[in-house]
């Protein structure tokens, strides 16, 4: 399915996107139900464009300080950590739903990606990574000359 | 984490009236927990800044919302998606133990925390038993 997905990079406005995000939705309701597969987290979206890509994560309550982000190549990897709330003597939980502990996790862009220039922001609990695709592997235009 | 199903829920029905904005709601996950004097709820609501968030003690009804704009930004397309944005809304009961007017709020990196203190004569209420 990833790859499928990062095949449509590129393709412009497309009038059955819609359908394709159904599509997309539908895939996603139906894989995750099965109950051995626990779905990766943080779950990202990537929103792309000629000179960059976007990657985007929910991350709730974390100090920005335990978010690490490493860059090799292709891949970029997202690790850190979510404290969990430590209670007080006497103090009872009703519900417990959030989560806590470590995470990792590791994308693949379609382009080499420019290390040097990847710049991320944690704002309102949402994580956004800039990563810029490598100027050696950014598309030529190459001139067609008419004699 | 990994074990806990982290996916993001949507909201079932987020009330029994219609909204009139048509956008996606999502469940907040929260966490309930009771201290001395308050009950403290705290929910990941990522996205919401203390200008998008709103509670509201209706009777006995306490309900945590807040609006997020879905995600637009200029020049991009959405090439891969894992998960929606949209806003939140969560409903819980309270009991009357709950003095409405000092329930506190803050919010911070995503994450709200609404602490609701308990009614002065809830706390007071102890029972002394005598020896005859």
């Amino acid at each position: 399915m990833f790859w499928q997905d990062f095949g449509r990079f590129g393709r412009g406005w497309d009038p059955s996107r819609d359908i394709e995000n159904l599509r997309r939705e539908m895939n996603r309701l139906f894989t995750t139900t099965s109950p051995r597969e626990a779905p990766e987290f943080p779950a990202m979206n990537i929103w792309v464009r000629d000179s960059d890509a976007m990657v985007t994560a929910e991350l709730p309550g974390i100090d920005a300080r335990d978010l690490d982000i490493s860059v090799i190549g292709d891949t970029m990897t997202l690790s850190g950590n979510r404290k969990a709330d430590v209670l007080k003597e006497g103090e009872s939980y009703h519900r417990q739903e959030r989560g806590s502990g470590s995470f990792a996790r590791t994308m693949r862009l379609p382009f080499k990606i420019e290390a040097d220039k990847v710049s991320a922001k944690y704002e309102r609990g949402v994580l956004q990574i800039t990563l810029p695709r490598a100027e050696e592997d950014k598309p030529r235009k190459i001139q067609v000359k008419s004699k | 984490m990994a074990n806990r199903d982290m996916e993001k829920r949507e909201a079932q029905s987020p009330s029994e009236t219609e909204r009139t904005r048509s956008r996606r709601v999502y469940s907040p996950r929260v966490d309930i927990y009771e201290a001395k004097d308050a009950i403290m709820l705290v929910a990941d609501m990522p996205g919401v800044d203390e200008k998008t968030v709103d509670i509201t003690l209706d009777k006995n009804i306490l309900t945590i919302s807040g609006a997020v704009e879905p995600d637009a930004f200029e020049g991009y397309q959405l090439g891969y998606s894992e998960y929606g944005t949209g806003d939140y809304q969560r409903s819980f009961t309270v009991s009357d133990e709950i003095d409405g007017d000092r329930i506190a709020a803050t919010v911070k990196d995503g994450v709200l925390r609404v602490t609701l203190p308990k009614a002065e004569k809830v706390r007071a209420r102890k029972i002394i038993v005598r020896a005859e």
